[in-house]
């Protein structure tokens, strides 16, 4: 029984995060002795370079599920034919990478499998000769060790950032490709996806900017948002957010910062009553320095901050400011 | 419409949480709870289609006797009855079993919508609700930010990453975990809060559901997350620590 890892692409474009995926898959495979497969979902055409593209990473052979009812994706589409792979292949272990799209069809796979599925893991070993896997709790307070109860096939997404895709190597002779049929009906498929959009321009390209001091709601009142923005000034810096604060409207959705916002990568990020939940760190991570200021001495942003201050934003902003401004 | 939506009761965002001796979950005596915040929103989202449509709000929450709390808290926000499964194994279970649990309970009900939070704040898994889908045997959507209702279905805006979205339609009877931030929640009026107190909530045991809480995953062990980057903390009065930081930023980091 084999690994086999299932990687997300729309379009004839990769999400990054599969990689990692496959990371996680051959770095368990190594740990199980077990070989590695890859697939992939899609339409009858265009996945060639793909494919070509995914034989060349060491795998033992690529599935590319080809289908006219899976150029765009759907839930019951995706479950069904990855459910007909999966009784045909009989893998030990279904890896994913949590993205939105494996949050929406994963669980529905596995269940129809009768099948548990560890979600949004950050780390797995081998314990006993089974696989542990780690995932946090509360919302990245704790930690813990997870194992399965029943038996295989085990399903298990991981989480941005958790596994290292640049360590992947590219392997000698390119892994055979295969096309395993897959059966599926219109009826079958009970949603129907429309177009994809973004909303409204951005006129704020947090992207470029060199300095973001970023609110959460440690703020508590949009009242208290002028002493945010002074000590940005102060610092020639942009303004971001975490995303209730803009889900709130006391700032523009353009400044949110996060998976589903803007990602950034300033030479300082300054993290104001933000608790660092894996949403926002994805889009702040590749900062150079991180300084979080926040009450709780664990709150997860203190993982990826350089400098911390445990301590009340309303205490810290102000006296900042003041000693940027009598510095400068 | 009838809608049916999920609510979990788990630890308040601000608590202090400290690993219980048998280092399997945290100390939940020390604990206050309330209703996991994401299911807020997918109750606010039921209550102002029912205003809308016309209908019945049923909220069913999987958890132990301390759960019922969460459910008054709904019916006093305007949802029309409750359904409490009472089982302390519930605090802590897989998504697998809870969904189990939750399928046996709302399959007896007629529903049109169902609808969930898309995580839970405690164990995370954004599973429950995709899988009491599957389980219903109902189409669903995810990460939701818009509901309509239209001729013979509805219409829904479903968030993609970095600022996309896709609009989905599809027929009902379906489920949808609600994305946070989708409405601005109600608070619970006194009025709402003394009208609570005679509509009805009703307990079943899994086992009066025919549902075995059998694990389907095992939390082994609990533990602090290790920390993967050395974080020096600054210490002292505002004053003081604001100096220190900008001294760092300047001369260590080099990044002003
Ligand atoms: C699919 C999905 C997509 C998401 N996309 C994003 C996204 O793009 N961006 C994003 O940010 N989030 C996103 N989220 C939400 C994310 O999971 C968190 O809920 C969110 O980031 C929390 O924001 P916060 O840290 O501001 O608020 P909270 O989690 O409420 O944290 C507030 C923090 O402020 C601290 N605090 C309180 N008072 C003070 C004070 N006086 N001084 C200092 N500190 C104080 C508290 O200790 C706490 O740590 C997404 C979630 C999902 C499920
Ligand atoms: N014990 C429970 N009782 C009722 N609803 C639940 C329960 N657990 C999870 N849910 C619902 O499922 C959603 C996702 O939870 P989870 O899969 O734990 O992240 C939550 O936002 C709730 O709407």
């Amino acid at each position: 029984m084999s690994i086999l890892v299932v990687m997300e692409q729309q379009g004839g474009a990769w999400n990054k995060m599969s990689w990692e995926a496959l990371a996680a898959g051959v770095e368990l495979g190594k740990a199980l002795d077990r070989p590695v497969a890859a697939a992939l979902l899609g339409s009858e055409t265009g996945l060639e370079a793909l494919e070509a593209e995914l034989a060349a990473y060491g795998v033992e052979r690529v599935l590319s599920l080809r289908h006219s009812l899976l150029g765009e994706y759907t839930p019951d589409g995706y479950a069904l034919a990855l459910r007909q792979l999966i009784q045909r292949a009989g893998p030990l272990l279904v890896l994913l990478a949590h993205t939105y799209q494996a949050r929406d069809f994963a669980p529905k796979l596995a269940a129809s499998l009768d099948r548990a599925f560890i979600s949004d893991v950050v780390g797995c070993r081998v314990d006993d000769g089974g696989p542990v896997f780690v995932r946090q709790l509360f919302q990245g307070k704790m930690n813990a060790d997870v194992v399965f109860a029943g038996g295989p096939p085990y399903f298990v997404s991981v989480q941005a950032g958790a596994f290292r895709a640049d360590r992947l190597e590219k392997g000698g002779a390119p892994a055979p490709i295969e096309h395993p049929s897959v059966s599926l009906d219109a009826a079958q498929i009970r949603t129907r996806p429309l177009e994809r959009f973004q909303e409204a321009k951005r006129t704020v390209d947090l992207a470029t900017a060199e300095i973001i001091v970023a609110v959460g709601r440690g703020i508590k009142d949009p009242a208290n948002l002028p002493m945010v923005e002074k000590l940005a000034q102060a610092l020639g810096a942009e303004v971001g957010a975490s995303r209730p604060v803009c889900d709130s409207g006391w700032l523009p959705l353009e400044r949110q910062v996060g998976s589903s916002g803007q990602t950034v990568a300033p030479k300082l990020y300054i993290a104001l009553g933000i608790s660092g939940a894996i949403q926002h760190l994805v889009g702040m991570k590749g900062s150079r320095t991180v300084v979080a200021v926040n009450k709780d001495s664990s709150a997860p942003i203190f993982e990826v901050a350089d400098y911390g201050i445990v301590g009340s934003l309303f205490d810290i902003v102000p006296a900042l400011t003041e000693a940027i401004q009598s510095s400068s | 419409m009838k809608i049916i939506v999920c609510l979990k009761q788990v630890p308040a965002r601000d608590s202090v949480l400290r690993i219980d001796d048998a280092q399997a979950w945290v100390r939940e005596t020390d604990l206050s709870f309330e209703i996991n915040e994401p299911d807020t929103y997918a109750l606010e989202e039921g209550l102002r289609l029912k205003e809308k449509h016309g209908g019945e709000v049923v909220v069913v929450c999987a958890g132990p006797a301390r759960a019922a709390s969460a459910i008054r808290e709904a019916l006093a926000k305007g949802a029309d009855r409750g359904i409490h499964i009472e089982d302390e194994a519930l605090a802590r279970l897989d998504s697998f079993t809870t969904a189990r649990a939750l399928a046996a309970a709302i399959r007896a009900e007629s529903f049109d919508l169902v609808l969930t939070g898309l995580q839970s704040d405690d164990l995370g898994f954004s599973q429950t609700g995709v899988i009491l889908a599957e389980l219903l045997g109902a189409p669903h959507a995810t990460i939701i930010m818009e509901v309509q209702k239209m001729e013979g279905g509805i219409k829904v805006k479903r968030e993609l990453e970095a600022g996309w979205f896709q609009y989905v339609e599809m027929p009902l009877p379906a489920l949808l975990a609600i994305q946070s931030g989708i409405n601005k929640v109600r608070y619970a009026t006194l009025m709402g809060i003394k009208k609570a107190k005679t509509k009805e909530l009703k307990r079943v045991t899994p086992a009066e559901l025919g549902v075995d809480l059998k694990p389907r995953q095992i939390i082994r062990r609990v533990y602090a997350p290790q920390k993967s980057k050395q974080t020096q903390f600054l210490e002292g009065p505002p004053k003081e620590v604001a100096a220190k930081l900008l001294e760092k930023l300047k001369f260590e980091a080099r990044v002003l």
